[in-house]
């Protein structure tokens, strides 16, 4: 069809060249002061969005945009078709059986509540028990707490050791017969530390356990394939990986969304309805009731395209790189202590710490007048903070616009922090 | 917010005197009433304990973690209060969150020291800092102390 084929379905690798990719992130050039330029370290909490994304986003509302799946009109029939082909790139980027089971939801946490809900509810009995971790954000714990106080199911969590990797001695004398689901995170967005899937889910897999893994922090910064991790749910969000908000990603196995029950009901999720009684339509509709998304799921298409081309193995090699050199010039600021592990093979582009004697919400106040964007508080992970005895950390996190220069222009911000409140108790 | 001069408004030297070197930081013997602030989200917490003779406060002390503004504000408001009967204590509670919201000087009796932080009224984001130790006073002389910990941070549930 003419005039929908301004996204490539099949991209080229480009060299990574951070000078241009910079380009691309308008929001980059801005100061936040005059005289002040923007340092984004906050990716962890939601990354900045190129060009391309926000383009695609006006040119959807502006060239197509109508309802989907509902009309014989020629803007509602384009409409569908960008909706469905920004699902085929999705399925495409973490290699999905079919492009079917990929459903459209708000966020990360959405998708694990849809799995708490749609699956867990239908399939989990009082005693069963549901394994996560001592590093899970807060929504890959409440859902399951939730359904602990509903239907009497057991919640056994893997701890952290104090480099903050998980214990797998543990790990492996809590995952057993009763498991029914591990539902897991790929990666802390507290402390950055990568969860060893490899060595997890065959663990959960041998006792015929259902995994579920929190992509939200692995799918924007690493190849993540599912087929290769032989897990059975995949949760993220689009905003985090150059997308916008409002959009996030349930993956699930094609057999386990047909055995669910509809998450909620309503339009374009039914089949037929009578005044008694309605059908479900098939997946993913099933899970996708209501007009949903449109735009953002389109310009989320975009996004993928736009990491798509850099390709993953480029952008975690930039990201290493940029973190093992946080790493160790962070670690020389007099008074910065480092969380997690030292080891940038075994930590995404997170990290957390502290500075002797200054508050972090101190931290974070002194560097925004330095342009410096980073995050204070407990990150939405309190049980990390009670492991580690603190009561917040700040935290510096990477995407593939971020340099060295950057780190440098931190470590210095910092050193500079320790000066302005020098002295303190 | 990334001026120079709002940075200096924020963090008058005062508040880092207090911050350094905060007052009435210890435990006191058998308090009359107690209670416990927390901000979660920004990790703030204070424990605020009163000794009360008849209407007067004759002891206070706090205790607790937080940021330099949490904390100065604690070690402002124990000093203002101590010695001072009930009454005057609550009405330097409401002078307080007044400044806050106008930003102006409380002008309170006989202790301007406080009136370093009307700074913090530019700083949407930190007037909770500041808030606690004085909304936990108020707890502590209202009920002595509730079940849950007082919070200035609506969003920290
Ligand atoms: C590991 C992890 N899981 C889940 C979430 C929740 O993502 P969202 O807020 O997009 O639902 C986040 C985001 O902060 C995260 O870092």
């Amino acid at each position: 069809m003419t005039g929908l084929n301004h996204a490539p379905s099949e991209t080229q690798r480009l060299p990574f060249d951070l000078a241009r990719i910079r380009r691309d992130f308008p929001i980059l050039k801005r100061e936040v002061a005059p005289g002040v330029p923007l340092i984004y370290l906050d990716n962890a909490a939601t990354s900045q969005k190129p060009v391309q994304v926000i383009a695609e986003l006006t040119r959807y509302y502006r060239d197509h945009n109508a309802n989907i799946h509902r009309g014989v009109h020629t803007l509602s029939v384009e409409s569908t078709e960008l909706y469905e082909a920004a699902r085929a790139k999705v399925a495409r980027f973490i290699n999905a059986p079919r492009t079917e089971e990929v459903i459209f939801t708000r966020n990360t946490t959405e998708s694990i509540n849809l799995v708490a809900h749609a699956w867990a509810r239908k399939f989990l009995a009082a005693g069963d028990e549901v394994v996560i971790s001592e590093i899970e954000h807060h929504s890959n714990i409440v859902p399951w707490q939730m359904l602990r106080d509903e239907r009497g199911i057991v919640l056994r969590y893997i701890p952290m050791l104090p480099d903050g990797t998980l214990d797998l001695e543990v790990a492996r004398k809590i995952i057993g017969p009763r498991t029914k689901l591990l539902a897991i995170t790929a990666m802390s967005n507290a402390l950055g530390s990568i969860v060893p899937l490899e060595v997890l889910v065959p663990l959960a897999k041998a006792h015929g356990a259902t995994v579920l893994v929190d992509g939200a922090q692995s799918v924007p910064h690493m190849p993540v394939d599912v087929q290769a991790l032989d897990i059975d749910f995949l949760a993220f969000s689009s905003h985090k990986m150059l997308g916008p908000t409002g959009i996030g990603i349930l993956w699930g196995k094609m057999a386990l969304l047909e055995a669910m029950d509809p998450f909620m009901g309503g339009g374009d999720m039914i089949l037929t309805v009578s005044m008694d009684r309605s059908t479900w339509a098939d997946v993913p509709a099933k899970f996708e009731a209501g007009t949903p998304n449109v735009a953002d799921a389109i310009a989320f298409g975009a996004a993928i395209d736009y990491l798509d081309a850099l390709g993953m193995d480029a952008v975690r090699a930039h990201e290493r790189e940029v973190t093992d050199y946080a790493l160790r010039r962070l670690s020389d600021v007099p008074g910065v202590s480092i969380f997690g592990p030292m080891d940038a093979d075994l930590r995404g582009g997170v990290i957390s710490f502290e500075l002797e004697d200054v508050h972090p919400h101190d931290i974070g106040q002194v560097l925004d007048t330095y342009g410096i964007a980073i995050r204070t508080g407990h990150h939405c992970a309190q049980p990390v903070m009670s492991a580690l005895n603190v009561p917040a950390t700040a935290r510096a996190s990477f995407y593939i616009y971020n340099t060295t220069e950057e780190v440098e222009q931190l470590a210095s911000a910092l050193q500079a922090v320790s000066k302005f409140f020098g002295g303190g108790r | 917010m990334s001026d120079a001069g709002l940075m200096e408004d924020l963090y008058r030297e005062i508040i880092l005197d207090h911050y350094r070197q905060p007052r009435n930081r210890h435990a006191v013997d058998s308090p009359t009433c107690s209670a416990d602030g927390s901000n979660p989200l920004c990790g703030d917490q204070v424990t605020v304990s009163v000794v009360v003779d008849g209407d007067r406060i004759t002891d206070i002390g706090f205790a607790g973690n937080g940021c330099s503004i949490s904390q100065a504000s604690s070690s402002m408001m124990t000093q203002y209060v101590r010695g001072r009967t009930v009454a005057e204590a609550r009405a330097g509670v409401g002078a307080f969150q007044q400044m806050m919201t106008t930003g102006e000087v409380a002008g309170l009796e006989g202790f301007d020291d406080i009136d370093a932080l009307v700074g913090v009224a530019k700083f949407p984001a930190r007037v909770k800092c500041a808030s606690l130790a004085w909304k936990t006073l108020e707890q502590a002389l209202n009920e002595g102390g509730a079940a849950t910990p007082v919070t200035t941070d609506e969003r920290s549930a």
